[in-house]
């Protein structure tokens, strides 16, 4: 196999039928009773975008460390394509790693600081037990595929902007062949001119190569700008997803429409809501959004809302269907 | 074009709006127009291991009273540095030349003991991070009755301990007792923020320097502090340099806008028609490279190439070599900051030069991948 035949052809908006990846009911409680992640189901596509939205402490990441299983979930299933690795261990589960990537926010601290390029990117390869022969020219490929030229293999960390750092960590993370990578806030730490180059990069390789992303970001206008379908996360629960068109467009959750005004680009007026998010070891009642919600009811304290099918694929976990705004018209 | 966005009061009741043009200012200093903050040819140079970096080359600004004025520009273009240099915060570790004058007085010439009294009562800082600039070993309460005590802004500690209280009202904290008695690790980042703010604002500021106030912000909070800000601007008249490398922002509070790169502002003007119209072709890509819905995935403009690095400039116009409308003159000669339009300025050859080959052009959609 080589980079360019990791997975079927990627049409987009053609998704195929099984998914690549599937993450059932996730919980995660860490040991000071903080409810991380309370319940998060999300599936992505082979070739597809999924953007993971919301404020820190909403979760996005620690699901994303379950989905890495760079932490173990206390309950909730991870599949990718058959195999369970809610479980795996040792070699089994290594094996599984060069499936999937991560593409961490800051490569300053993601890159030993004396290892060569080379050397980092080379680790990973070792590290999923590549032929010594078959190593150079791999990393050399994927640091032509991120459009560094061969002379910056020597370079070290220091010795590179944030954006060519940015650029080598997909490297890194592309010279397994992955199905997936998870980029977490991967463009969030870069200058606006720079996160564009590497947003335009991170499409290009995925029209090239078939890889799908789990792209988690805080910044809404760049995930609908990268994503097929977008999953909004509040207080360590999934309160929207729809296809990023359709939330763009026409968001359901107080929150998203909130979260969605405060983009720059979305012609909205700002919406402000009060308070602060509630802490996740005592959250709310009911719906945890509630607090700040510039629509809640009454009953919205009693049951947490589930996620249901709001229309076609669109997901929503409110009980009020009023909107804040006006849906922009289309 | 239309008039700028002046939203002056209050304090100079009765000035006339007139546009900042900071190269046709009054050479009068009785003039009524007079700004609170004017920076004249303000220089910072850091020397490091015998080699000069200049961070900010040159920069002239008026802030006027109600006036918000945004420092808008990506990381290392010297925008945090030119805030900083104003306060005077770097010590004795860079050169700075020019002049900074509060209200005709040099902050740059002060002895340490002038300089000592105004920072923090009329000039004051507002950072990009509330955790860092609070103490963690002492309550909010007590922190905020030190500037109040420091600059004899009160009687007494009675006194301050009830404006403490009164600030932090004014800043949007819902229980003001409890805030005032908390250690900064018992507040949400927001309430940090906010109380940061009130301390800045404790006694009474003529000049306000936020530097990225929102940046650490989540979003949903960021526009409440955007908010608390402008009713503060309002309500205490202050002129307020707010640095930040969000166009967002920018847009949303800015009366005027300096776009920086490489240590200099190259365009200059009413916030919303520099950001709606720009005339420089770094200030026109930074906009063109926002991802939007229109844009198609794969297709942002980027601006090709990476920002220079301070210390090793580009001759000529520090711009040129990622500027899609690059033409003769731009590798040779650095160009001026000239007239852009009413108030507005901007420093680019395409606006002087006679015979210009190219205009304003986008940058390639998808360039650099």
């Amino acid at each position: 196999m080589t980079l360019t035949q990791t997975a079927t052809a990627t049409d987009p908006g053609v998704i195929p039928e099984a998914p690549l990846l599937v993450a059932n009911d996730l919980v995660k409680t860490f040991g000071n009773g903080v409810r991380a992640v309370d319940g998060v189901s999300l599936q992505v596509h082979r070739g597809e975008t999924v953007g993971l939205v919301g404020e820190s402490g909403c979760g996005k990441s620690t699901t994303a460390k379950m989905i890495l299983r760079l932490l173990a979930p206390d309950s909730g299933t991870i599949r990718i394509d058959d195999v369970d690795l809610t479980n795996l261990r040792g070699k089994a589960m290594r094996r599984l790693r060069a499936r999937l990537q991560l593409v961490p926010q800051n490569p300053q601290t993601s890159f030993n600081p004396r290892l060569s390029i080379r050397s980092s990117i080379d680790f990973n390869l070792r590290a999923h037990h590549v032929a010594r022969a078959e190593r150079g020219p791999r990393v050399l490929e994927a640091l032509e595929r991120v459009g560094m030229p061969a002379a910056y293999a020597e370079r070290f960390p220091h010795e590179l902007s944030g954006g060519q750092l940015q650029r080598a960590a997909i490297a890194r993370a592309l010279v397994t062949k992955p199905d997936l990578i998870v980029c977490d806030e991967a463009v969030s730490a870069l200058d606006k001119s720079i996160q564009a180059q590497v947003l335009n990069l991170l499409f290009g390789l995925q029209r090239d190569l078939g890889v799908a992303y789990l792209f988690i970001s805080h910044d809404l206008s760049v995930v609908e700008h990268l994503s097929d379908r977008v999953v909004v996360m509040y207080l360590g629960r999934v309160v929207e997803e729809a296809t990023s068109k359709e939330l763009w467009e026409d968001p359901r959750h107080p929150y998203a429409e909130a979260l969605l005004s405060a983009a720059p680009n979305s012609g909205r007026a700002r919406i402000v809501l009060s308070g602060d998010p509630p802490s996740p070891v005592d959250p709310p009642s009911g719906c945890a959004f509630r607090t700040r919600c510039p629509v809640a009811l009454e009953r919205c304290a009693e049951a947490r809302p589930p996620l249901v099918i709001s229309e076609g694929r669109h997901l929503v976990a409110c009980v009020n269907q009023e909107r804040v705004s006006e849906p922009v018209p289309v | 074009m239309s008039t700028p966005t002046n939203v002056s009061s209050g304090l100079s009741s009765g000035s006339i709006a007139s546009g900042t043009v900071v190269a046709e200012r009054p050479t009068d200093a009785a003039a009524t127009d007079v700004p609170t903050l004017r920076l004249t040819d303000l220089r910072t140079t850091f020397s490091s291991r015998g080699l000069k970096v200049a961070a900010v080359r040159g920069v002239d600004l008026d802030l006027r009273p109600g006036e918000i004025t945004v420092l808008l520009g990506e990381s290392g273009s010297g925008k945090s540095v030119t805030a900083k240099s104003v306060m005077r915060l770097y010590g004795g570790y860079a050169s700075i030349t020019g002049k900074a004058e509060l209200e005709g007085r040099d902050l740059l010439t002060m002895s340490r003991s002038e300089i000592l009294a105004v920072r923090g009562a009329d000039v004051a800082l507002v950072p990009q991070d509330p955790t860092a600039a609070l103490d963690p070993l002492r309550r909010i309460g007590a922190q905020m009755i030190e500037v109040l005590r420091l600059h004899k802004a009160v009687p007494n500690k009675a006194a301050a301990k009830a404006r403490a209280l009164e600030l932090l009202d004014i800043v949007g904290i819902p229980d003001p007792p409890r805030v005032f008695r908390s250690f900064p690790h018992e507040l949400s980042g927001g309430m940090r923020q906010r109380a940061v703010i009130a301390i800045a604002v404790s006694c009474d500021p003529k000049v306000l320097i936020a530097d990225e106030p929102t940046t650490a912000l989540d979003v949903t909070v960021q526009a409440q502090i955007l908010d608390l800000f402008l009713s503060l601007v309002k309500r205490l008249q202050s002129a307020v340099l707010l640095v930040t490398h969000d166009v967002g922002v920018a847009r949303e509070v800015g009366d005027r806008v300096g776009v920086m790169y490489a240590g200099r502002i190259v365009e200059y003007g009413p916030a919303a028609e520099v950001l709606d119209n720009p005339r420089h072709p770094y200030t026109r890509a930074l906009l063109d490279s926002m991802p939007t819905p229109e844009v198609a995935r794969g297709d942002l403009r980027s601006i090709t190439g990476q920002p220079p690095v301070s210390g090793q400039l580009p001759p000529g116009c520090a711009f040129h070599p990622r500027c899609p409308s690059c033409f003769a003159p731009c590798p040779d000669v650095d160009p001026e900051l000239v007239d852009a339009g009413p108030g507005r300025l901007a420093a680019c050859h395409l606006l002087t030069a006679a015979d210009v080959p190219v205009t304003l052009a986008h940058s390639a959609p998808g360039g650099d991948r």
